[in-house]
């Protein structure tokens, strides 16, 4: 029973990041193209539940959906009077061609290939688990990361301040 | 000693590199080094003669290269040899060339005295040795041909001696171009035979003809086109025209190599060959009528020419002819005694001629090349005693004076030959240029040592009426009023200061003059065992024609008579007579306008034609190519740049359809296997 | 159909990976291509999440470790970005990426 309604949440679930998706692309207007692509956050932390990724879930929509479409309204703010005109349709046509095929190919051979697939699916919350993750076999990249980000804050402003 | 005869051409080739190489800085010392190198030949030469004489025979060879066996040939594999070969044909010529080079080489130090390419023309002329020698003592065609070009180049060398003169440097090339049409017919002839025969030897090739290997058709294709090289080489016509413009070259060169040696490869490679000729008798016939033609023709023009060296040249080129004629009818040891003994006086004619240019040397200071003319001179006979009497027995020589000279006795033997075959024609036009030889030969002499002399300025003696052609380049008489160069008196006799040569000089022409008497006699009926004939052919001599001999007798004697009437008694008048041919003198006078029909045809609408048409070729097709791909570089360049676009989203697609193309390639290589 | 498989996630992972691949090579403004972008992350995320979650490995949470580093960095990359669109935009008053072919031939 559980599984017909994992499946039903997930499909409209993926719907609902996927129509995001595509009216983020299809907007004429560059606001709307943000708010679609919101909702598509969303749609992608549910499907994070629905994979037991709780912890994950939660920073999509904090860092994802919250930070970093707060920084792109930002930086659409600041750059008024762009009149969003429609692509050439040769270039569309091409993109369209490429996006296509790579679409064609990546599910062939993600579907074709066969995982070794896990024999028990825990569904304990996972928290505390990346938690011990992250501080102990982790550590490096973490602490990597954290300088990354103290460069891109700094880098940042550097490029973006008015002299 | 006769296995020693390729040492030879080494003395002379030891003495080229030293003047080159060591002596070059002291010019007196090339001089020596030269005259040792020669003298060296002589001497080795003098044995091995002696013991041919007695009948000796020596041929050795080495493989050079060997070659395929060709498809169709015999069964043997071919080779390329080196050898040299010494028989009864090839000692005579080392007699003649050592002995001729060595009085040449001598009488050199004296005529090139002071001259700043002093060393330089006793290394050519060494070099010239060492080829004509090496030609004389190759065993095979192949070896022939080689030391044929190196004469025909030292022959270029220096006949282009002073080669910034303008004149000099032309008559070099032409020498060499035309001689270089004869060869190239000759060394078609040799690859013909070759082909056919698998071998170069003479000896095997006359065993292969003994034989009967060979069709007369193929006999004589191959014998004409060998003959075309001797053509070129010997000056016959129709490639006559470069002989006497090789007289641009120091005298002593003409003497050596346009008189007794180079000239006369081509006489002597038609005997070499004999057994081709005699085998192919249409070639033979050839032979004799170019030779026949060639003997008139240059006669003729020697009649009229006015500068000593140019009659002597128009001799030569004569003179060959008689000895192609004699080949022509068969009689081969005609011909090479003729050749043995021509070497002697025709060498002393062109050393007591350049004896009498030096003595006048300072009339070229008034205008160049007058003290070559022979209007100019005259009354030399009490000055230069010495030289007008070698001259004189030369003269005799030339032209057959009957009994006591060299040249009586060949040409005799020539004209008895082709009576004797039949070939009255043949005979006939011999016998009337033995009449205009003898005349020209006495014009000149009597002209330049008889009467009044004529080199003080302005004044042309009683000689031709003055009619004056584009190829000679000499101008008009002209007065002394308006002559702008300071003239020296006129009195006769006083002005320029004209003596005999010193000793280094004359000495040659005494030595010389010796065998131009009596080299003659070892074909007179004197001599033993068939005489010079017999020693060459192994045969016996014919017998002696007395109507024929009588005949030339008269014809020589008739031409010197004529010449004494109208240039030293000066009873007949020469403008008289010349004006009464008019039309005749100014064809002869013109050499009948050879050089312009050759000029005209070959060299403008053929060569430069030609070279026009590869300017042309080069222009258009070389550089049209070149830049092509210049240009296709760059329209294809202009094209393909077009997919720098400079736009991101380009290449970002770009990016992801090669990552799907790799993708599929991978996937089905996968499923291929 | 019915039961939640690992291929739902995969499909759904490469779906939105080429819809966001599509938006990045055909949209002009700079700021839409940057949001296809973190459509692209997105899209990988999913992927990984739901390897993650089906897959035998040392860990199950591997995966979605990974998922937090992406999102990491992309949070990096695109304030970078979009301090360097406004820097692009006070200098020649557009953002439209077209425009920007100063390395043409």
């Amino acid at each position: 029973m559980t599984d017909v309604f994992a499946s039903i949440a997930f499909y409209t679930f993926g719907l609902v990041s996927v129509g995001g998706a595509i009216g983020m692309i299809a907007a004429r207007k560059l606001v709307h193209s943000a708010i679609f692509l919101v909702v598509s956050f969303l749609g992608v932390a549910a499907i994070y539940l629905l994979a037991r990724a709780d912890f994950l879930a939660g920073v999509q929509v904090l860092i994802y959906a919250g930070a970093i479409m707060i920084l792109m309204l930002f930086a659409i703010m600041l750059t008024p009077g762009q009149v969003e005109a429609a692509g050439r349709p040769g270039q569309q046509l091409a993109a369209a061609l490429v996006a296509g095929a790579f679409l064609v190919m990546t599910t062939f051979t993600l579907m074709g290939t066969s995982w070794p697939m896990a024999q028990t699916l825990s569904d304990k919350p996972t928290t505390e688990a990346i938690g011990q993750l992250i501080l102990n076999r982790f550590v490096l990249p973490f602490e990597l990361t954290s300088v990354l980000l103290l460069a891109a804050m700094v880098g940042a402003i550097l490029i973006a301040r008015e002299d | 000693m006769i296995e020693y005869a390729w040492l030879i051409p080494v003395f002379p080739f030891a003495a080229f590199v030293l003047i080159s190489f060591v002596f070059r800085p002291w010019k007196q010392f090339s001089g020596y080094v030269a005259v040792a190198g020669i003298l060296a030949s002589f001497l080795l030469a003098v044995p091995v003669f002696q013991q041919v004489l007695g009948g000796a025979h020596f041929e050795k060879a080495l493989t050079w290269l060997p070659l395929a066996a060709l498809p169709g040939g015999g069964g043997e594999a071919p080779a390329l040899q080196v050898g040299f070969l010494v028989d009864p044909l090839t000692a005579i010529m080392l007699i003649v060339v050592t002995a001729v080079s060595f009085v040449v080489i001598l009488y050199s130090q004296g005529y090139m005295h002071g001259d700043p390419g002093y060393s330089r023309y006793f290394a050519f002329i060494s070099l010239f040795c060492v080829s004509m020698l090496g030609l004389v003592l190759a065993n095979n065609l192949l070896v022939l041909y080689m030391f044929w070009e190196g004469v025909g180049l030292c022959s270029y060398l220096l006949i282009g001696f002073w080669y910034q003169k303008p004149s000099a440097a032309a008559a070099a090339k032409k020498a060499f171009i035309v001689t270089r049409l004869g060869d190239f017919g000759f060394l078609i002839g040799i690859l013909l035979l070759f082909s056919r025969a698998g071998t170069l030897d003479f000896t095997k090739i006359e065993g292969m003809i003994a034989h009967g290997q060979f069709d007369a058709g193929f006999m004589s294709l191959v014998g004409i086109l060998i003959f075309c090289g001797a053509v070129g080489k010997s000056a016959q016509f129709p490639l006559h025209v470069w002989l006497p413009d090789a007289m641009e070259g120091p005298t002593p060169v003409s003497a050596l190599i346009h008189a007794a040696t180079m000239v006369a490869a081509g006489v002597y490679l038609v005997a070499r060959t004999f057994p081709i000729f005699e085998a192919g008798p249409t070639a033979l016939t050839v032979v004799m009528v170019i030779g026949t033609i060639t003997v008139i023709l240059a006669a003729s023009m020697a009649l009229v020419s006015n500068d000593i060296k140019r009659v002597m040249a128009f001799s030569t080129v004569s003179q060959l002819g008689y000895m192609m004629l004699a080949l022509g009818v068969g009689a081969q040891g005609a011909a090479m005694f003729h050749l043995f003994n021509h070497a002697f006086f025709k060498a002393l004619l062109f050393l007591t001629a350049g004896s009498v240019i030096h003595a006048l040397h300072q009339l070229d200071e008034i205008e160049p090349g007058r003290s070559q003319d022979l209007r100019y001179m005259g009354g030399l006979f009490k000055h230069m005693k010495i030289t007008a009497i070698t001259m004189l027995i030369a003269a005799l020589s030339l032209s057959g004076f009957p009994l006591i000279t060299s040249g009586f006795w060949s040409k005799d033997e020539i004209l008895a030959a082709a009576f004797a075959k039949g070939e009255y024609l043949v005979w006939a036009i011999g016998l009337f240029t033995a009449f205009l030889t003898a005349f020209y030969m006495f014009r000149a002499w009597f002209l330049a040592f008889w009467g009044e002399p004529r080199w003080d300025a302005g004044r042309v003696g009683d000689g031709e009426s003055g009619r004056i052609g584009a190829s000679e380049l000499r101008t008009q008489n002209s007065e002394p009023a308006r002559s702008p160069v300071h003239t020296p008196q006129r009195s006769h006799g006083h002005g320029i200061h004209v003596h005999e040569s010193p000793w280094v000089m004359t000495i040659p022409l005494m030595a010389l003059a010796v065998p131009s008497i009596l080299s003659g006699f070892w074909g007179s009926p004197l001599a033993g065992s068939g005489g010079f004939v017999g020693f060459l052919e192994g045969s016996e001599a014919e017998p002696l024609n007395l109507t024929v001999m009588g005949l030339s007798i008269v014809a020589a004697l008739g031409g010197i008579y004529l010449a004494w009437l109208m240039y030293g008694a000066k009873t007949l008048s020469p403008q008289k007579i010349s004006a009464a041919f008019g039309p005749m003198y100014n064809i002869l006078y013109h050499k009948y306008w050879f050089d312009e029909l050759y000029n005209g045809v070959i060299v403008q609408y053929g060569v430069l034609g030609t070279a026009a048409l590869m300017k042309l070729f080069d222009t258009i097709v070389i550089d049209g190519a070149v830049n092509g791909v210049g240009k296709v570089t760059r329209s294809a360049g202009a094209v393909l740049r077009q997919v720098q676009t400079g736009r991101l989203q380009n290449y970002g697609w770009a990016m992801y359809a090669g990552a799907v193309v790799i993708a599929l390639a991978a996937i089905a290589g996968q499923f291929g296997r | 159909m019915f039961a939640l498989t690992l291929n739902h996630f995969l499909l759904l992972g490469a779906l939105l990976f080429s819809i966001g691949l599509f938006g990045a090579l055909s949209r002009r403004n700079a700021v839409a291509i940057l949001m296809s972008i973190e459509l692209m992350f997105n899209g990988v995320n999913v992927t990984l999440v739901g390897l993650s979650r089906y897959v035998a490995s040392a860990n199950p949470l591997l995966g979605q470790i990974f998922a937090i580093f992406i999102i990491t960095v992309a949070a990096a990359e695109a304030a970078v970005g979009l301090a360097i669109i406004i820097a692009i935009y006070r200098d020649r008053k557009t953002i439209e990426v077209p425009d920007f072919d100063l390395m043409k031939w």
